[in-house]
C-alpha cells in the first residue's frame, strides 16, 4: 500500500513523485539499461552465493519467526518459551521453535553417562545406556505435546493482549522417533500389583510424574529422536518420555527413572501444580489428556490485513482423545459456523491444519474456529469453560477463541 | 514330581526362557540395589522412601533464613517466588490462594520437593535433617504442627494436611 500511496500524482498531467524512483534503483541497484519495477535482476542473481554450512538456519529475512519467553524472578531457565505459531503453516514444529516448559532451565547432559533405571514393581530392575536403547526397534509417530497451562489467560475476566503466540503458543507437533516404553517394561517383567509408574528427569527439579501404567502400555514411548535429528536439549535430550494426547507436563524430559508403583507418587507437580481448582473448592486431579481444541493462526493478531478482498483463514486443531473430525470457522462471532478444509494427512493426537477462503468486506468482523474429534468432543464455548472451572484457575483451557478485524485491517483478542 | 515332570518342566522353562529373549533385545543390565537406592529419592504419601533423620521448626526456622527466604520471602510469604503460608479458606474465592498449608494434601510431598529441587541454585544439596526441619517449620508456620513437633520418618506420614479431602480424580471424555 505504500508504494500505491507515494505513487499518487505529485502534480498534474502525470507526473510522479521522483523519490519512487530513487527508492526503487537504490534498492535494487539494478544495472544500466535494465529495466525498472519488480522483475528486476538482482545482486544474488549475478554472483555466486554463500557457502556450505555444517548446520543450516533459516534466512535472515525470517528472523521474526522466534519464541518469546519468560522467566521465573531470579531464574533465567525456569518458565517458558512461546511457539511462533502465526508466522508458520502446516503442522510440524521446527525443532529450534518448539515450545519449552522447564522447571530449572536445560540440563547440559552427556550422552553417555546418562542412564535409565526401570525399577519398583519389576521383577528384574534395568539399567539402560543411550547405545542400549539405539539398537532396540524403533518407532515414530507425530504427536503434538501441549503444556498444560497454554491458553491459561483466557480464563481470565478480561480479555489479555496478545496473539496466536503469547496467547496460545504452548503446543507444538513433531516427528517423535523412538522405543516403545512397553518394550522396555515386558524385559523388566511387570509385577501385577503394577498401576501406576513414576516419570523422574535429570534435571535440576529433578522433575517427576506418576502416570497410569495403562498409558504406558497403550502408546507411550522413550522418544530419541525428534522431527529427525536427535531430541533437542530443551525437549529432552537425551531421551523424554512421550505420551501421545496427555498434558505437557506428564511428558517427561531428561528421562533417568522410571519406578513401578501401585498407587500414585502424589508428587509436587501433580498435586500443588497441574491440578484443576473448581469453584466448590475441589480440585480435579490427573487430568491428563488435552482436550479437542483449535485456534486459528492466519490471520491473528501481529499480522495485518492489507485491502479488502480475498484471504485464507487457516489455523490449528487438535485433541488428545484422538483425530480431528471437523473445523468449522466463523467470520461473525459465532452467529453463523462454515465447514474448514481439513489438510491430510489427519493423524490422532497429532496438530491438524485447517484451511478456509474468505473475502473481506472491510468491515468489522469475529473471527472463530471450534474443532470436534471422531469421539464427538465438541470444543466448547469459551463462556462454558469459566463457568465450569471458574475464573481463578489456569490449566486445561479449551473453549472457542475469538479474532476480532477492524476496519483497519487489525487484529486483536477479544471475548465475543 | 517324578524326574520325568520335572525335566517336562524345565524343558518348558527353558522354552519359555528362549520365548522371551527372543521378544526384545534384553539390553538393560542388572540394577543392583545399592544403585536404586541411590537414585531413588522419591517419597510416596504413606512415607515409603523417607530416610533416617529428624527436624524440628525451630531447625528449621535457621536453614529457612539461611538458603530460602531470598525467594519465598520471610516466613515463607512469598515473593519473589511462591507463597508458601497462608491461605486456608480462600479456595471458594475468585482469588485463590494455593499454598503448603491451604493447597497441597500431603506432607510428604513437601519433603519429596524440597530434597530433590531446592535451593533451586544448590538442588540436593541439603541434608534430610535439614529438610525435616524445613518442613516441620513450613508446617508449624502454616499452624498445620506445633511448636516441639519432630518431624521424622514416622511422625511425617501421619501428618494431615488441611486440603487433604481436596481432589477428585479427574474423568476423562472419550
Amino acid at each position: 500500500m505504500g508504494s500505491k500511496q507515494t505513487a499518487e500524482p505529485a502534480a498534474g498531467n502525470g507526473l510522479i513523485d521522483r523519490r519512487v524512483f530513487l527508492a526503487a534503483s537504490a534498492a535494487a541497484a539494478l544495472p544500466a539499461g535494465a529495466g525498472a519495477g519488480e522483475l528486476g535482476v538482482e545482486p544474488w542473481m549475478q554472483t555466486p552465493g554463500a557457502p556450505f554450512s555444517a548446520y543450516g538456519m533459516p534466512s535472515r529475512h525470517e528472523s521474526k519467526a522466534a519464541r518469546t519467553f519468560t522467566s521465573a524472578p531470579g531464574t533465567t531457565g525456569t518458565g517458558a518459551s512461546r511457539t511462533p505459531l502465526h508466522l508458520l503453516d502446516g503442522t510440524i514444529t521446527p525443532n529450534g521453535l518448539h515450545f519449552e516448559r522447564h522447571h530449572s532451565g536445560i540440563p547440559d547432559i552427556d550422552p553417555d553417562a546418562h542412564r535409565l533405571l526401570i525399577h519398583g514393581l519389576v521383577r528384574r530392575p534395568l539399567v539402560f545406556t543411550l547405545e542400549a536403547l539405539a539398537r532396540y526397534p524403533m518407532q515414530s509417530r507425530i504427536a503434538f505435546i501441549e503444556c498444560a497451562g497454554n491458553s491459561g489467560a483466557l480464563y481470565q475476566k478480561e480479555a489479555a493482549a496478545g496473539g496466536a503466540q503469547a496467547l496460545h503458543g504452548l503446543v507444538s507437533c513433531a516427528e517423535w522417533t523412538g522405543v516403545p516404553l512397553a518394550s522396555l517394561l515386558e524385559e523388566a517383567g511387570v509385577d501385577p500389583r503394577a498401576q501406576w509408574l513414576l516419570a523422574e528427569g535429570a534435571d535440576a527439579s529433578g522433575m517427576s510424574r506418576s502416570v497410569p501404567l495403562a498409558k504406558a502400555m497403550d502408546d507411550a514411548m522413550i522418544a530419541l529422536y525428534q522431527n529427525g535429528e536427535r531430541v533437542r536439549p530443551s525437549n529432552g535430550y537425551p531421551l523424554r518420555l512421550l505420551l501421545p494426547g496427555y498434558e505437557g507436563n506428564a511428558n517427561v524430559k531428561w528421562l533417568r527413572r522410571i519406578k513401578l508403583v501401585e498407587a500414585p507418587v502424589m508428587t509436587k507437580d501433580e498435586t500443588s501444580k497441574y491440578t484443576i481448582l473448581q469453584r466448590d473448592g475441589t480440585a480435579l486431579q490427573f487430568c491428563f489428556p488435552q482436550e479437542t481444541k483449535s485456534v486459528i493462526t492466519r490471520p491473528s493478531p501481529g499480522l495485518r490485513l492489507r485491502e479488502p478482498g480475498l484471504y485464507e483463514i487457516s489455523g490449528l486443531a487438535w485433541s488428545g482423545y484422538g483425530r480431528i473430525a471437523a473445523v468449522e470457522v466463523s467470520a461473525d462471532g459465532g452467529a453463523s459456523f462454515a465447514p474448514a478444509a481439513l489438510q491430510e494427512p489427519v493423524l490422532p493426537k497429532a496438530l491438524t491444519r485447517f484451511r478456509i477462503p474468505w473475502r473481506w468486506s472491510g468491515g468489522p468482523a469475529v473471527l472463530q474456529s471450534r474443532a470436534s474429534d471422531e469421539a464427538g468432543n465438541v470444543q466448547p464455548p469459551r463462556a462454558k469453560v469459566v463457568a465450569d472451572r471458574g475464573p481463578a484457575t489456569l490449566y486445561h483451557f479449551n473453549g472457542i477463541a475469538s479474532w476480532e478485524v477492524s476496519d483497519q485491517g487489525e487484529l486483536r483478542h477479544v471475548y465475543a | 514330581m517324578s524326574m520325568r515332570e520335572l525335566l517336562i518342566a524345565a524343558v518348558g522353562l527353558a522354552l519359555a526362557g528362549a520365548a522371551a529373549a527372543a521378544d526384545g533385545p534384553h539390553l538393560g543390565r542388572p540394577a543392583t540395589a545399592e544403585e536404586i537406592a541411590a537414585w531413588d529419592i522419591s517419597i510416596g504419601p504413606d512415607g515409603a522412601g523417607l530416610p533416617p533423620g529428624s527436624g524440628t521448626a525451630r531447625q528449621g526456622e535457621t536453614v529457612f533464613a539461611a538458603k530460602c527466604a531470598t525467594c519465598h520471602g520471610e516466613n515463607g510469604a512469598g515473593k519473589p517466588n511462591d507463597r508458601l503460608v497462608g491461605g486456608q479458606g480462600t479456595l471458594t474465592t475468585d482469588s485463590p490462594v494455593k499454598t503448603v498449608g491451604s493447597y497441597w494434601p500431603f506432607a510428604t510431598t513437601v519433603f519429596d520437593y524440597v530434597r530433590r529441587a531446592m535451593p533451586l541454585v544448590e538442588a540436593k544439596s541439603l541434608s534430610d535433617d535439614e529438610v525435616y526441619a524445613l518442613v516441620a517449620y513450613l508446617l508449624r508456620l502454616n499452624g498445620v504442627i506445633a511448636d516441639g513437633d519432630v518431624m521424622d520418618a514416622q511422625t511425617l506420614p501421619k501428618v494431615r494436611m488441611p486440603n487433604r479431602d481436596g481432589f477428585v480424580p479427574f474423568r476423562p471424555a472419550r
